[in-house]
C-alpha cells in the first residue's frame, strides 16, 4: 500500500486505458526518475493486462469496476490521495507521451510558487512541440477563450502534465469535469481564486496504440468542453455573488 | 381528422397498457411510470376532447386541429425527455461516485490483505 512520504509527500499518478504495451515503461521510468515517490496507476477498466503490467513494475493499482472516461479516473486518483493525506499530486498519463524527468520540476515548482496547479506545458517556450497543425489550431482557439477568463495567458491549456497540492486536491476530490477536465478544471480553479503556474516540458509521442482523438471527436470536444467553460463560470458568478458580504452603511 | 384523433386514442390506450403491465412486472419504477401515465392520458383526453383541442388551436392561433395535436404531443414528450435526461445526470453522477467509491475501498481491502499475509 502507499503511503505518505514525510512533510511535502507527493504522489504520482497514471491514467491509464489499455496502455499495456506502454505503462510498464512509464511506471519504470518515474521511479528512476523520482526516486522514493509512490506510483499509483489508475486503470479506467482496461480490457488488456495493463493493470497487471503496471503491478509487475512495482505500481499500485487502482482498479476502477467499470470505464468512466479520463477525468472520472483522474478524480479517482485524487480522492485517493487526498484520504491517504499527501500534500502533492502529479499526474502524467500512461502513454508515455509526458517524460517523468519533468516531474522533479514540476514538484519543485509547486512547492517553491505555492500555487496550487502547475501545469507542463508544451509551448511555454517556443520551440516546445512539434504538434499537429489542427491541435495547435486548437489550442491556439482555447488560450483566446480562456485569456479573459482567467486573467492571464494559458500556454497549453490541454496539457495533461499536471501537479495540484492538497488545497486543489481537496477541491477537485469533491468535484472535478468527467470529460476533458484540463481546460474545465483550470477555471474551476480560477473561479476559487487559485492560481496556476507553467513550465516549459517535452512531450513525446506516444509509444505504443492510437490517440482516442478522431475528427468527429475533436469537434465534440471543442463544443462540450466550451460549453463546461461556461457553464462554470456562470456557476460560480452567481455563488460568488450570493457569497458576497453585505455592503456597510446600507 | 377523426381518424387521426382515433389513431391517438388508440395509441394513448396502448401505451397506457403498456406502462401499467411494466409496473406490474416491476420492469419500471411506480416514480417513473407516473411520468407516461401522465402524458398517455393527457392525449388520451386530447384526442376524445375535441373541444379541448379547439381551444388550445384557438390559444395558439395555429391554423388546424391535427397540427394543434401533432405540436401538444410534441411537447408533452420533449418534457418528459428533458425530464429523463435529468434523472440520467443524477444516475450518471451517483454511479461515478460509487464506481470510485468501490474501486478505493477494494484498494483498502487488498492492501489490508497484503499487509496480514
Amino acid at each position: 500500500m502507499i503511503r505518505t512520504n514525510g512533510p511535502d509527500s507527493l504522489l504520482v499518478i497514471v491514467p491509464a486505458l489499455n496502455e499495456e504495451g506502454a505503462i510498464a515503461g512509464v511506471v519504470d521510468s518515474i521511479h528512476k526518475h523520482v526516486p522514493g515517490a509512490p506510483v499509483l496507476v489508475i486503470d479506467d477498466c482496461s480490457s488488456d493486462h495493463t493493470s497487471a503490467r503496471a503491478r509487475e513494475a512495482g505500481a499500485d493499482v487502482l482498479s476502477l469496476p467499470h470505464h468512466l472516461g479520463l477525468g472520472g479516473a483522474v478524480q479517482a486518483g485524487y480522492k485517493l490521495a487526498y484520504e491517504l493525506g499527501f500534500d502533492y499530486v502529479i499526474r502524467v498519463d500512461g502513454d508515455g507521451q509526458h517524460d517523468p524527468r519533468d516531474i522533479p520540476r514540476v514538484f519543485d515548482k509547486l512547492k517553491e510558487s505555492g500555487c496550487e496547479m502547475v501545469i507542463g506545458s508544451r509551448f511555454a517556450e517556443p520551440t516546445g512541440s512539434d504538434t499537429s497543425v489542427v491541435r495547435r489550431l486548437g489550442i491556439r482557439f482555447f488560450r483566446a477563450v480562456l485569456r479573459p477568463i482567467l486573467g492571464k495567458p494559458v500556454h497549453d491549456p490541454t496539457s495533461g502534465f499536471v501537479g495540484v497540492n492538497r488545497t486543489a486536491l481537496d477541491v477537485f476530490a469533491g468535484s472535478f469535469p468527467l470529460e476533458y477536465p484540463e481546460i474545465e478544471a483550470l477555471v474551476v480553479l480560477q473561479r476559487r481564486r487559485f492560481r496556476f503556474e507553467e513550465i516549459p516540458c517535452k512531450m513525446r509521442p506516444r509509444r505504443t496504440g492510437r490517440s482516442s482523438i478522431t475528427a468527429v471527436k475533436s469537434l465534440y470536444y471543442i463544443i462540450h468542453v466550451l460549453l463546461g467553460v461556461f457553464v462554470n463560470v456562470l456557476k460560480f458568478e452567481r455563488r460568488l455573488h450570493r457569497t458576497a458580504p453585505p455592503e456597510e452603511g446600507g | 381528422m377523426d381518424r387521426l384523433l382515433n389513431v391517438t386514442t388508440v395509441m394513448s390506450i396502448v401505451l397506457l397498457i403498456m406502462v401499467l403491465a411494466s409496473v406490474r412486472r416491476a420492469h419500471i419504477r411506480v416514480e417513473y411510470s407516473v411520468t407516461w401515465l401522465v402524458a398517455a392520458g393527457a392525449m388520451l383526453v386530447l384526442s376524445r376532447a375535441r373541444p379541448v383541442l379547439d381551444l388550445f388551436r384557438r390559444l395558439t392561433g395555429l391554423p388546424d386541429t391535427p397540427l394543434t395535436l401533432f405540436l401538444l404531443a410534441a411537447g408533452v414528450f420533449l418534457m418528459m425527455f428533458f425530464r429523463f435526461s435529468v434523472i440520467i445526470s443524477h444516475l450518471r453522477d451517483d454511479n461515478i461516485a460509487l464506481a470510485q467509491r468501490v474501486a478505493i475501498l477494494e484498494y483498502h481491502i487488498q492492501s489490508l490483505r497484503n499487509h496480514e499475509s
